[in-house]
This record gives C-alpha cells, sequence and structure tokens, in this order.
C-alpha cells in the first residue's frame, strides 16, 4: 500500500486543476465565476492568481456560448475545461454539446477529435429546489460520441481530470453536489490519473449486487453496512464510468450474487438504472434469482423541505427494503 | 488569392476571371445539384446558394490557407470557393466513402481539415460559439490567424449569435462575422422576425465595428473583407460584415415559396451577382464572351467529372457502422 | 394423519408440497406420507388457506394426529412495516404473474434443469417463489437417501406390496371381463411409424397401446379413480401405474401421470426413463402412489391372457396378454390377423361388466384407427 494523504472532494479537483495547467500549457479552465470568485464551489480558489486570467477565464452567463466556445478552442488545439455551473444550467448548452461536441468527429467522417472536458456539478439534497437540483446524467450517457464519468470518491475526482484531458474525445464530468466537503485519501506519491472506464467495486460481497454512480454511493455503502448486520452481504459497485457502461464488472458479480439492486439519483422513467438493468436482463439472465430492482428518484421535481427531498432522492431505508424484496424477506 | 493586409482589391483581368470562375463554377454546381436531387442521386436536405455566390468568393479573396472557416448547411459555394475538391463535395452528396466527410454528413456537413473548414453546421446559430472557440485557441497560442464564420441572418435570433458576438468582443477575439442577409430565414422575411432588422446595429451594440455591404458585388465584397481582415490581423479584435444579398431559389429543394413574391425574385435576379459582374467586365472591355464561353466550358468539365467522381466512389460498407464515433487512439470501434 | 389402509398405524411425513399461506383448492395435494406401502400423496378434500403445518419432515405421526390446519374463508393480513422513509408505494409491486401458477426464477429453473428435477415438485417459499434455495433444499430432500425410499428397500417394498395383494384379493369384490381384440392395424400403423424414425427413436407397441388405453379410459370415468372411506373419487385425468418386473422377482407399478396427455415420444421417454430406474432401484417416493389405474402388459412370447389384481385403492386394472397371429374372421372371410386379449379387472363397488364391456368396445374402435388415437 502506498502512503495516503486525506483531502476533501474540492480539494482534490482543486489539485486535478492545477496539476492539469501546470503539466500542460493548453489546459485552461472557463466558466462562470471560475476566477474571481474563486468556482462556485470554491474549486478553482486561488488558481487565477497562480495561473491568470486567459488560463482562468471568467465566462458571462451564456452557458451556450462558451461551451461552444470551448468546444471550438478544443477543435483550434488547446485543451479546455469548461465548468458549467450545474447540470442545471447544462440545458442551455446541450445544442453545444449533443449537436456540435458529440457530432464533430462522426459527422466530419472522423476528420476531427473534440478534446474538450466539461465539468458540471450535479444532483440533490442541499435543499435547492426544483430547478437546482436535477440529476441528468442519463440524458449525456445516452448519447454516442461522449463520455460520460462520475467520480464518487475523492481519489477519482483527484485523478479523472489528467485523464479526461488527454482524451481526444468529448468527457463530461459530474461532480455531486454533497461531495465536495467529503474527506477521502489519495496517494501521496506517483502518478494519481486514474483509468476512465472500468467500474470499481467498493465493497466486495456475495448475496446481492447494489449498483450506482456518485452522490448515492454514500448512501449504498451506509445500506449495505446495516444490512450486514442482517446477515446480508451486499456487493457495492461503483459505476465511475457511465458511458461506456463497464458490463464486464456488473454482471460478473451479478452472476456471483444472482440479485442486483441499482441505485440511481435520476428519475426512475428513462433512468440509467432502467439501462442497466435491461442490460442485466440481457446478459445474465439466466443467473437472477430475483427481478432486478431499482431504487430511484420518485417522479415529482426536487422539493424544497427536507424530510421531503429525501422521501424523493434515494436513501439508505429505501435501498435496504429493495435488497430485502430481492430476497424475498 | 492575395492575403496578408492588403485592403485593396487588384481588379486586374487575371483576377476578375478568377472571381467569375469561381462565381460561375458554384452556380452550375448548384444548378446540377438540383438536377441530381430531382435524380434522387442527392437525398435528404439540399440548400442552393445560387444568388449569393459573391459573398462566399469576395470573402474567401481576403483569408489565407490557414485562416479557418465555420459556415452553415447552405456552404456548398464556400466549400468551392475555399477550394475544397468539387468531386469529393459532390461525392459528399451523394453518400459516397470518397466525399469530403467521408459520405457521413451530407450536403449540410461538408468538412474539410485540410482547409480548415469546419463544416457544415445544421443547426442555425450553433456555428457561431465554435468559431468563437477557434479563434479563442488561435488567441491563447498566439497564432496569427483569422476565424471566418458565415451565417444566415436568422442566426441573429439566436441566443448563441448574441453570446457570441459578446464573447468575441469582450475577448477580443479574431473572427470575422459575416451575416449574409438574404432576407429570409427559411419563410421568415427578415421584417416579420426581427424587431431591428438593421443586424449590423446589433454587431455594434456588443461594440463589433460592422459595415454594411453589396453581397450582390464582388468587388464590394472582397474589399470590404480584406478591410475587415486586415483590421483583425491587426489586432483590433472581431469585425461584422453585414452582407445583403438574395438567394434565387427557394430556401430548400422542399419549399413552395408561399412567402414570397415571384416579381421579387425576377427583380433581384436582374442584380445578380454573375449577370451584374459579367455585365461590368465585358462593358468595361476586361473580358470578352469568348472569355465567359471559355469559362462556362471549363466549368461544365469541371462538374461533369465531379459528378463521374461521385458516381464511381464506393459506398462505405455498413460494417462500418459505429466507425467514427469516439477517436480510435484510446477507445475501439464498438461503444457502450 | 390420514388412514391411508386398514392396516396403516402411522405415517411418517416426507415433504410438504404447500405452505402456509397458500390458497388450497379441494383435490389439490398437501404432503407426502411413507407408508409401508411406499409414499403416499395425501389430498386435501375443501378450499381454504393453509394456516399452519404441525409436522416436520421426517416425522413419524400416528394416523388420526392433526398435522395441518387449514382456514376455510379468510385471507390474514400482511404486516406493514413504517419506518419514517418507507419507499412510497409502489403500484406494479402486487401484480400477478399473468401466467396462473408458481413463481420459478430463471436461476431456479437454470439449476432445476441441469439436477433434473421436476420443477412442478418444488416448494415454493413463503411468497410463493421457487428461487435456488427451494431447489438446492429440495435437491437435499429427495435425493435417493439410505433412508425408507432408497434403493436398499426395493425388498421392503415387496413384502409390503405382497400383503397389499392379498388384502386386495380379500376386500375388493372383482370382475373380470376380457376380449380377443384385433391389434393388425395397430402394428402396421406402428411397422410405417418406425420406419421413419431413427432406431435410437423406435416404438415399441406399448407405446401408442397406453396412450390409447388411457384416451380410452378418459370415456369410462368409473374405471379411473380410487375408493377410499366408502367413497369414489374419479380422477380428472389418467395417471397409469405401469406394472414393471423387478430384477429379483416381483413387480410394481409406478406412475406415469397423464398418459392421455402426453405424445408418443413423451410416452416413450417416461417408459424408457422409468423401467431404467426400477432397474436401478432409483424411484422417486411420489411415483409410487398417485396412479389412478394400473396397466399389466406381458408383452411378447408370454401368454395370451392375465387376470390381474387391482391394486387399492384403484378401481381397475387393465392387463394385456402378448399378440397372436391368428385365423380371424374380417369382412366376412378367414385372414390371418393378429389379436391380442385384453382384461379389465373392474371393482365391483363402483364398475361392474357393462362399464368393463363398454371400455372394451371403444377400446376395439380405437385400437382399429390408430393414426386417430
Amino acid at each position: 500500500m502506498t502512503a495516503t494523504r486525506t483531502l476533501t472532494y474540492r480539494e482534490a479537483i482543486r489539485e486535478a486543476l492545477r496539476e492539469a495547467m501546470q503539466r500542460d500549457e493548453r489546459v485552461f479552465l472557463m466558466g462562470e465565476d471560475v476566477g474571481r470568485y474563486g468556482g462556485a464551489y470554491a474549486c478553482s480558489k486561488g488558481l487565477i492568481e497562480e495561473f491568470g486570467e486567459a488560463r482562468i477565464r471568467d465566462t458571462p452567463l451564456s452557458e451556450s456560448g462558451f461551451t461552444g466556445a470551448g468546444i471550438g478552442a478544443a477543435l483550434g488545439g488547446m485543451r479546455p475545461i469548461v465548468e458549467i455551473m450545474t447540470v442545471n444550467f447544462s440545458l442551455l448548452a446541450l445544442d453545444q454539446i449533443v449537436n456540435t461536441a458529440a457530432t464533430l468527429r462522426h459527422m466530419s467522417g472522423g476528420q476531427f477529435s473534440v478534446p474538450v472536458v466539461i465539468r458540471m456539478a450535479t444532483g440533490a439534497g442541499r435543499q435547492l429546489a426544483a430547478q437546482h437540483s436535477h440529476s441528468l446524467e442519463c440524458w449525456f450517457a445516452h448519447v454516442p460520441g461522449l463520455r460520460v464519468v462520475a467520480p464518487a470518491t475523492v481519489a477519482d475526482a483527484r485523478g479523472m481530470l489528467w485523464t479526461a484531458l488527454q482524451d481526444p474525445d468529448p468527457v463530461i464530468m459530474f461532480e455531486h453536489a454533497t461531495l465536495y466537503n467529503d474527506e477521502g485519501e489519495v496517494a501521496s506519491e506517483g502518478e494519481v490519473a486514474c483509468d476512465l472506464d472500468k467500474a470499481a467495486i467498493r465493497r466486495a460481497g456475495k448475496d446481492v449486487s447494489l449498483i450506482t454512480y456518485s452522490g448515492s454511493l454514500k448512501k449504498t455503502l451506509d445500506a449495505a453496512q446495516r444490512l450486514s448486520a442482517e446477515g446480508v452481504d451486499c456487493e457495492v459497485i461503483d459505476l465511475r464510468s457511465l458511458r461506456p457502461l463497464d458490463d464486464a464488472t456488473i454482471m460478473s458479480s451479478v452472476n456471483k450474487t444472482t440479485r442486483a439492486v441499482i441505485v440511481d439519483e435520476g428519475w426512475r422513467s428513462g433512468s440509467l438504472a432502467g439501462e442497466i438493468s435491461a442490460r442485466i436482463q440481457e446478459q445474465a439472465f439466466y443467473s437472477l434469482d430475483a427481478p432486478v430492482e431499482r431504487v430511484c428518484s420518485v417522479e415529482v421535481p426536487i422539493p424544497y423541505p427536507s424530510h421531503l427531498e429525501m422521501a424523493a432522492t434515494p436513501h439508505a431505508e429505501g435501498i435496504m427494503a429493495a435488497v430485502r424484496k430481492t430476497l424475498r424477506k | 488569392m492575395a492575403t496578408g493586409t492588403d485592403t485593396r482589391v487588384h481588379l486586374v483581368r487575371e483576377h476578375a476571371l478568377e472571381l467569375l470562375t469561381q462565381m460561375i463554377l458554384i452556380r452550375r454546381f448548384e444548378e446540377k445539384c438540383a438536377e441530381l436531387y430531382s435524380a434522387e442521386k442527392i437525398r435528404g436536405f439540399l440548400h442552393l446558394y445560387i444568388g449569393e455566390e459573391a459573398n462566399a468568393v469576395g470573402v474567401m479573396q481576403a483569408l489565407g490557407p490557414d485562416d479557418a472557416i465555420v459556415a452553415t448547411y447552405r456552404e456548398h459555394g464556400h466549400a468551392l470557393a475555399r477550394g475544397l475538391p468539387p468531386g469529393e463535395i459532390m461525392a459528399e452528396m451523394y453518400g459516397k466513402a470518397s466525399g469530403s466527410s467521408r459520405g457521413r454528413g451530407g450536403s449540410m456537413h461538408i468538412f474539410d481539415a485540410r482547409h480548415r473548414f469546419y463544416g457544415g453546421n445544421a443547426i442555425v446559430g450553433g456555428g457561431l460559439p465554435l468559431a468563437v472557440g477557434l479563434a479563442l485557441a488561435d488567441k491563447m497560442q498566439s497564432n496569427n490567424r483569422v476565424t471566418c464564420c458565415f451565417f444566415g441572418e436568422g442566426a441573429a435570433a439566436e441566443g448563441e449569435f448574441h453570446e457570441s458576438l459578446n464573447l468575441a468582443a469582450l475577448w477580443n477575439l479574431p473572427v470575422l462575422f459575416i451575416c449574409e442577409n438574404n432576407g429570409y430565414a427559411m419563410g421568415t422575411a427578415l421584417e416579420r422576425s426581427e424587431s431591428n432588422p438593421d443586424i449590423s446595429r446589433h454587431a455594434e451594440a456588443y461594440s463589433i465595428a460592422s459595415e454594411d455591404v453589396d453581397g450582390m458585388n464582388v468587388v464590394d465584397v472582397e474589399s470590404a473583407a480584406r478591410r475587415a481582415v486586415a483590421a483583425i490581423r491587426a489586432g483590433g479584435g472581431p469585425r461584422f460584415l453585414e452582407n445583403k444579398t438574395y438567394r434565387f431559389r427557394a430556401h430548400s429543394m422542399f419549399d413552395a415559396e408561399l412567402y414570397r413574391d415571384k416579381a421579387e425574385v425576377e427583380k433581384w435576379k436582374k442584380i445578380g451577382p454573375v449577370v451584374r459582374f459579367t455585365d461590368w467586365l465585358v462593358e468595361s472591355g476586361m473580358i470578352h464572351q469568348a472569355d465567359i464561353d471559355s469559362i462556362e466550358q471549363d466549368v461544365e468539365q469541371i462538374i461533369d467529372d465531379a459528378v463521374s467522381f461521385a458516381e464511381q466512389a464506393p459506398w462505405e460498407p455498413v460494417e462500418d457502422l459505429t466507425r467514427d464515433v469516439m477517436t480510435p487512439t484510446t477507445h475501439d470501434g464498438a461503444l457502450s | 394423519m390420514p388412514s391411508l389402509g386398514a392396516d396403516m398405524d402411522e405415517g411418517t411425513l416426507v415433504e410438504w408440497l404447500k405452505q402456509p399461506g397458500d390458497r388450497i383448492h379441494k383435490g389439490d395435494i398437501l404432503a407426502v406420507v411413507e407408508t409401508q406401502k411406499g409414499a403416499i400423496e395425501i389430498e386435501v378434500f375443501s378450499d381454504g388457506v393453509l394456516r399452519d403445518c404441525l409436522a416436520n419432515p421426517g416425522d413419524r405421526v400416528p394416523v388420526g394426529e392433526v398435522i395441518a390446519m387449514l382456514d376455510s374463508g379468510k385471507a390474514s393480513a400482511a404486516p406493514t412495516g413504517n419506518a419514517a422513509l418507507a419507499p412510497v408505494a409502489d403500484a406494479r409491486a402486487s401484480l400477478e404473474p399473468l401466467v396462473p401458477g408458481r413463481k420459478v426464477t430463471p436461476a431456479a429453473r437454470r439449476l432445476a434443469r441441469e439436477s433434473g428435477m421436476d420443477i412442478s415438485r418444488i416448494v415454493p417459499d413463503g411468497t410463493g417463489v421457487v428461487g435456488l434455495q427451494q431447489v438446492r433444499t429440495h435437491a437435499e430432500t429427495t435425493a435417493p437417501p439410505a433412508g425408507p425410499t432408497g434403493r436398499t428397500d426395493l425388498k421392503e417394498m415387496r413384502k409390503a406390496i405382497a400383503a397389499a395383494m392379498a388384502r386386495s384379493k380379500r376386500e375388493i369384490p372383482h370382475y373380470y371381463v376380457s376380449s380377443d381384440i384385433d391389434v393388425t392395424a395397430l402394428m402396421d400403423w406402428l411397422a410405417k411409424e418406425n420406419a421413419a424414425r431413427s432406431v435410437a427413436d423406435r416404438l415399441l407397441y406399448a407405446v401408442p397401446l397406453f396412450g390409447i388405453l388411457a384416451r380410452t379410459l378418459l370415456e369410462t370415468p368409473e374405471l379411473n379413480g380410487h375408493y377410499e372411506a366408502g367413497e369414489f373419487s374419479p380422477s380428472q385425468s389418467v395417471h397409469a401405474g405401469i406394472a414393471i418386473a423387478m430384477r429379483g422377482g416381483g413387480l410394481i407399478a409406478p406412475a406415469i401421470r397423464n398418459v392421455a396427455g402426453k405424445s408418443l415420444d413423451e410416452l416413450r421417454l417416461s417408459l424408457t426413463d422409468l423401467v431404467g430406474r426400477v432397474r436401478s432401484g432409483r424411484l422417486r417416493s411420489s411415483e409410487l402412489s398417485g396412479a389412478s389405474v394400473t396397466f399389466s402388459n406381458l408383452g411378447e412370447n408370454t401368454a395370451d391372457t392375465l387376470m390381474p389384481i387391482i391394486y387399492p385403492p384403484q378401481v381397475a386394472i387393465i392387463g394385456c396378454g402378448q399378440i397372436a397371429t391368428r385365423p380371424w374372421v374380417k369382412d366376412g372371410e378367414v385372414q390371418i390377423r393378429q389379436i391380442m386379449s385384453i382384461t379389465v379387472a373392474g371393482d365391483h363397488r363402483v364398475s361392474d361388466g357393462r362399464s368393463a364391456a363398454r371400455f372394451l368396445s371403444r377400446l376395439e374402435k380405437h385400437l382399429a384407427t390408430p393414426e386417430v388415437s
């Protein structure tokens, strides 16, 4: 085991940004309030002093404009990191992301790559109500031409950015807003950049496969812990990559445990959990000893009061109930 | 093509013939496309540039091979004027593997990396942020290059138009915005969609110097473009030209043109770029009918060759369907 | 624990086929009980919901002792949990499966198939689902143990059967009716059928014969069922006990279920499988009961006629002699035909000679048209 140090998720992002800027002069950060304000989530605090206004570039409130500009800059030889404050505002930039970034390579017959990284905060849990609490990762995971990742741990927050910047194709990185204050371990020495493709087994187990990502990982691990007291041994898979999905890891787990519960903060209808459930049905049907369960957000815009927000989104009790259902207990 | 900071149009015979040839090439190419579309060789949407040739031809004269071009779905003329091989453009329209975009894009998505030709965009206004980004990259890398962005006046209503002009001006980016104002956004006349139909005023609202240009006069267009590009290269930030022009054909092949008078079309045709330039050149004695005939002959040959090339070009095999979604260096062909 | 025979004092519970909470219908099999005679299925005679199972597999229970409680009428309320953050009610959760019957998970189905288990015999869990756990449990409880239903007990079984046969002759008023039947059409049809089959798939004449016997029996219900406690219960299907000779002598008649509904190949495979397992002593306890009638076929090169003994609580047994080539009058002239003597032994408490005669008359017609019978 290498020596590790403790960082918050936010600090890990900041370190990753700084490292990228230092290692490659083509890298620059652009977005609303990333510069003077220090970042809406304080991820880029102090960076403008270090790297200057051109490379820590504040933009006007023009999501479509500056996302498209980021795409154009990537096309023109830079390695931009476009920060869209949250996925809620990314809807304004969807045209550029879906119609330009995702399609340019294909439409041009392979002549161009778009090496842009687009970072966004996502998710509910801070009582920010309906327009500030979306989890729309599945919309992006739907589109060929995009890579979509969701670092759920501090180590991944630290390690995914550099790899994403090396990728010649657009990478959308989702940072769940409730993770920024979390602490975790990062290697003290050596290359911390990690892969973007593989799901990770965060907790090995034999009775049921819990499949999740991003902000739901903590709740899922909590549920697994509590279930172990009931004699249920859960395996927890952190997807890490939402497009492409790591089918091999998922199926290997489900074949072993024969039961699957998918925890996804998106609304149930048309969710990523639905996609994973379909794949499990396609690839591991004969291993299943119970129908695949999904724990998703309830079909309601995310409400403001805390008790309702918590009831609307996945929680440990709901996950535990779903697991018991697969065990027919 | 002369480049650099030369702001004057050297209207000598050689240059005049060059301009005329390009315009006639575009004109005949587009007519041939219309014919091929009716014969179902070209499918989907086809947007013809007939009547607007002076804009692409004139502006391209001011740009160098290192500069970048972003255009719209009505981009065949721009592609030809830029120097993309006509055979590849035609093959792209056919959907063949030898096309500019390997047949994947079709009429609306002509791309060519060799000529820094960035499409070919089907979203109105969608190319402006892209152009801003290309210019941003040039500025950050201290490349002395210009990004020229063509769009129709319909784009002025899109949010992306405003965001892009603002960004370009704010960051002092080397973008040449060319608004080809042909008066109609598909079927909607400009007066019916813009509270202020004077598009160059919009640019000025973002502190971008702009000029109104007679888009039917290739010399005027070249002149205005040269001045604008020179200013940009001198570090003056973005520039905006509003070229008043007119398309003689419908918005696309599927258009009954219920929204405009035939009389109006006829009026514009009389002052069309080719006829006006030809008349003026002949009148001034710079060229003769024989030159025109010769050009038409050459152009006919070029287009026939282009069509042959397209006809004989292969189709991409279906097995290659998922190629070029992601870049092969880090991913294999299969996705997700 | 019911009395399943006059000399039954106690029974050993082998397995429950229903679970508490299950809805029970008249005629359902509740459990399997082991007796001297072999394993017997316990039938329920009223509708209701099984509330309690009071005996465990392996328990020896005297006749008359309560082994289960049945509620007729009320359904029981399911317990509800009320965590502060209970998941919102899910409309799809209570949908019944479209196909009535048991729910079997894919994993369970696969394991059962790989282990050669009959899914329909596996006891579902408390929620009515047959999952992996249920398959594994079933494998453990029904594997041939060294106990009462293993191969070592065939000898014991023969003794029990001998006793049962003696009692049968004493207690059941047998009557006998027989006919000599022209089976040439059957044999001709069989020859044609077998010519089109590969050697491995060829049919012995017993296969179509049993099928036709079973379908004809459906038309004479008073010859197909059980007589118990003074009452006759006809069986809906024909579960035919097939008399098979055991190594070391003696006959045993394990059941093939629903003979009338099986195809020729299904019947062929069932028969071969059964004979094989009799030879190796690997019969399942549930096969030794449950027959609604017995077929006793002497086979080739044996004898013309037999007068078989009914296996109680059945009410009939059909005996088939060898096929003999004989002169026969057909269409007004003497021909050489293949003739089989078939005897029906019936329980006179339930049927009489006319039933048997009707049966034989119909049988003759069906045997003459084997392609549609």
